[in-house]
């Protein structure tokens, strides 16, 4: 199922990128597919992590609140930066990660990154290095609701 | 006329990322600028194909960014271990 | 001009101008650590409103969904590339500067 999902997912990009329609050009769309996931299996990295299908509900839950907590941020570093006397409090803290496998880790450790005003420095097994812009950035993290909110839409198939 | 503006303010975070890959003052500075650089120029290239209508500069963009995610890559690879390493070795010996 | 067109410009220019503050935040911003943040304010908001703003202006056609990809890329790989700069600094001994009551 995985690997069919694979191929399904890279004959659709293919179409994407050419944008040609003819019957040659779709069979070796389809065939270059099929060959690339041949080649993966081989190499073994048709796994969970390499192709997380069992992600994509993700997509739908997650990422309009991602998107939302990302505008919110980015709007607070935009004033700071445009704020004649630059108010930052810069520190590390570090977050605790309730995350089961390392797929959830690394989205949890990537969306903390893609806030703007905190950035994962160390991504440990449990717990998380990160560096803050300010203190309320770093407050709103330890409050936990980012981490609850990847790891409740983990295992969903 | 739409895409002008746009076009000039890319340009002008350009030059100001440039500025900041020029001052420094580290080797990490400037290997953030020029990520961002690549961003950027990213944007430029996608707002360009319909400035001038030209079909393909979408394609340029995509490769471009693939080569920028390798490029910083191997930039912060050089600079943390010294050179490009070799096939296996293992990375905690260097760090 | 059309209110698609008009929306689609609103976005592209606002996008334009938080590229220009994220880059006058990576001039003024004090040390390495602090100017990373500014550079996502590019990669985020930038990145993401002038490309919302260009699949409006395309419609749904291939070039929209090529925009998406670009789309998806920085937003899949600008943190990846953000988070090992951040390590490979930190390994490195580069002392970030922080505030007065930071330290735990």
């Amino acid at each position: 199922m995985r690997k069919l999902s694979a191929a399904v997912t890279l004959f659709l990009f293919w179409i994407v990128l050419s944008g040609y329609f003819t019957p040659f050009l779709l069979a070796a769309g389809a065939v270059s597919a099929v060959a690339v996931v041949a080649f993966a299996r081989r190499l073994e990295v048709v796994d969970p992590e390499g192709h997380p299908v069992h992600f994509a509900g993700m997509a739908l839950r997650y990422w309009p609140w991602l998107a939302k907590e990302i505008v919110k941020s980015a709007w607070e570093v935009t004033l700071i930066i445009l704020h004649p006397r630059l108010p930052i409090s810069p520190r590390l803290v570090r977050v605790r990660s309730t995350q089961a496998t390392a797929v959830g880790r690394v989205v949890f450790a990537n969306s903390i990154t893609l806030t703007p005003g905190t950035v994962t420095v160390e991504a440990g097994r449990g717990e998380f290095l990160v560096h803050a812009l300010t203190r309320e950035g770093a407050a709103s993290l330890a409050g936990g609701e980012m981490d609850a909110r990847v790891t409740r839409n983990e295992n969903v198939s | 006329m739409i895409y002008a503006p746009v076009v000039a303010a890319l340009i002008a975070t350009l030059a100001l990322l440039l500025a900041r890959a020029f001052l420094g003052p580290n080797v990490f500075d400037r290997a953030l600028a020029a990520n961002a650089v690549g961003t950027v120029a990213m944007l430029l290239l996608a707002v360009i194909e319909f400035y001038t209508g030209r079909p393909g500069f979408t394609d340029l963009a995509l490769v471009y960014g693939l080569l920028n995610i390798l490029g910083t890559v191997a930039v912060l690879k050089f600079f943390r271990v010294g050179d490009l390493g070799e096939p296996g070795e293992k990375e905690e010996e260097a760090a | 001009m059309t209110i698609v067109e008009l929306a689609a410009a609103v976005l592209m220019g606002l996008g334009g101008l938080f590229c220009v503050v994220g880059a006058v935040g990576m001039l003024r911003m004090p040390d390495f650590y602090t100017r990373m943040h500014a550079a996502s304010v590019i990669e985020t908001l930038g990145a993401g409103l002038v490309i919302a703003g260009l699949i409006l202006l395309g419609g749904l056609t291939l070039e929209s969904a090529k925009l998406a990809i670009l789309a998806l890329l920085i937003f899949f790989a600008s943190p990846t590339a953000t988070h090992a700069l951040a390590r490979a600094a930190l390994v490195r001994g580069l002392e970030p500067v922080l505030d007065e009551d930071a330290r735990e």
